[in-house]
């Protein structure tokens, strides 16, 4: 049995107005002491105005051996996409 | 999921020890790093791929942590406040490399502690330029300057190594790598434009910290057997030997600046290779120095073990806090 802290990954917002974005991760017993310690670790020039951290193991991730079937069909309907529909050259910018 | 958990680890490594890599699966992986394709956590990947990014991902890591020790002795013989806080941004920055590269190889499915035990026990190596003293205040510029000069060489091209986790890891050290170098230069900037005895400091500086810098890119590349595998798959983006050529041919007219002589005297511009040609290197000191028979290595690790074992008392404190505040949320 491993004594070391639980995991949490680390998210920081660059700016306002940006989404907070995944930067790694940090080891620590407690949410205060996660966000100090990513402080510390991924903050220490200016890179973040706001920073999340959510323990690892509360995660559930897709599995990347699906990701084909997983996201295929989005390929498959291409008329979801705007470019798909031809429209005459008298209609700008639509 | 970003991090693989430790429990899951244990099935891994079991799972590690009967299976073969599938053809199929190392074709396809084969494929996607050729393209340049980046590899990330929980995606297949050949046995051999995994473990070989684990040992140097975690050698790497640790001799970030050790890299701390040899500047911490001078912190408190700095000579003046600015090149204090200097020093100990440069101090804090290591520590967080060391954990963005401990983060980053835990996603490989080896623990923090397993990887930290491992130094502490001296089975994992970290860089043999640490097992050597710093002896005067120039060394900390020679540091700067050629150790992580030397770093910023080997980690450059390995922003575009094939793991994400570790490619990603490499973006950020190397924004920062770039402040340590250049703090280190302009500190033997100062040292040479100062009295005769701190010019004759920044001599000694580098003529004990050339060839150590030069080893730092590792045996020959006749002498590395794996380089041609990582090479294909990615992990290493290029060959030891052109690694330490570039950096010779980028430093020497950054010591001649200094005015300050390289310790070699057989190095000379080349003009038909358009390189420096330098003398050969004393591996057998570096074999030495790797086996942990370098001249303050076991000062290190004593160092770095009673670093560890006096914060105890932190991390234990952190941890009954945390139980003691969870068992009253429950209780709530």
């Amino acid at each position: 049995m491993s004594s070391d802290w639980p995991l949490w990954e680390v998210f920081v917002r660059a700016r306002g107005g940006l989404d907070h974005r995944h930067v790694g991760s940090v080891h620590a017993p407690d949410a205060g002491i996660a966000i100090r310690h990513a402080r510390d670790t991924y903050t220490r020039r200016e890179e973040g105005v706001s920073l999340w951290v959510v323990r690892s193991n509360e995660i559930t991730a897709s599995d990347p051996s699906e990701a084909e079937e997983m996201f295929e069909p989005a390929a498959s309907k291409i008329y979801r996409h705007p470019t798909f529909y031809d429209l005459p050259d008298e209609v700008k910018h639509m | 999921m970003y991090t693989t958990e430790l429990d899951k680890k244990a099935a891994d490594s079991r799972v590690v020890e009967v299976g073969i890599d599938d053809p199929q699966q190392l074709a396809r992986f084969e494929a996607r790093v050729a393209a340049d394709d980046f590899i990330e956590p929980n995606d297949w990947m050949p046995e051999t791929y995994r473990k070989t990014l684990v040992r140097q991902m975690s050698q790497h890591a640790h001799s970030e942590i050790v890299g701390m020790l040899p500047e911490g002795n001078w912190l408190t013989r700095a000579p003046s406040l600015s090149r204090k806080a200097i020093l100990l941004a440069k101090i804090q920055d290591e520590a967080g490399h060391g954990l963005y590269l401990y983060c980053a190889a835990e996603t490989l499915g080896v623990s923090r502690e397993q990887m930290i035990d491992a130094l502490h026990d001296g089975s994992a190596k970290y860089s043999t330029i640490f097992n050597y003293p710093t002896l005067n205040w120039a060394d900390i510029g020679a540091i700067g300057w050629l150790v992580d000069g030397a770093a910023i060489m080997n980690q450059v091209p390995l922003q575009r190594t094939s793991y994400g986790p570790y490619a990603r890891a490499m973006v950020r050290i190397c924004k920062e790598e770039s402040f340590h170098q250049r703090q280190g230069f302009e500190l033997m900037m100062h040292m040479v434009n100062g009295t005769p005895d701190q010019r004759e400091m920044a001599q000694d500086a580098l003529n004990r910290f050339w060839w150590p810098s030069l080893m730092m890119f590792g045996p020959p590349d006749d002498k590395s057997p794996n380089t041609e595998r990582s090479m294909r798959w990615r992990i290493k983006r290029d060959t030891n030997d052109d690694l330490r050529q570039k950096f010779v041919d980028a430093t020497v007219p950054q010591a001649e600046l200094l005015g300050l002589t390289v310790p070699d005297p057989n190095l000379r511009w080349n003009e038909e290779r358009g390189h420096y040609d330098f003398s050969p290197i004393d591996w057998e000191e570096f074999y030495a120095v790797v086996r942990g028979e370098g001249p303050v290595a076991q000062e290190r690790m004593q160092a770095r073990r009673k670093a560890w074992d006096d914060g105890a008392w932190v991390r234990e404190a952190a941890a009954s806090y945390e139980t003691k505040h969870a068992s009253a949320r429950i209780a709530a």
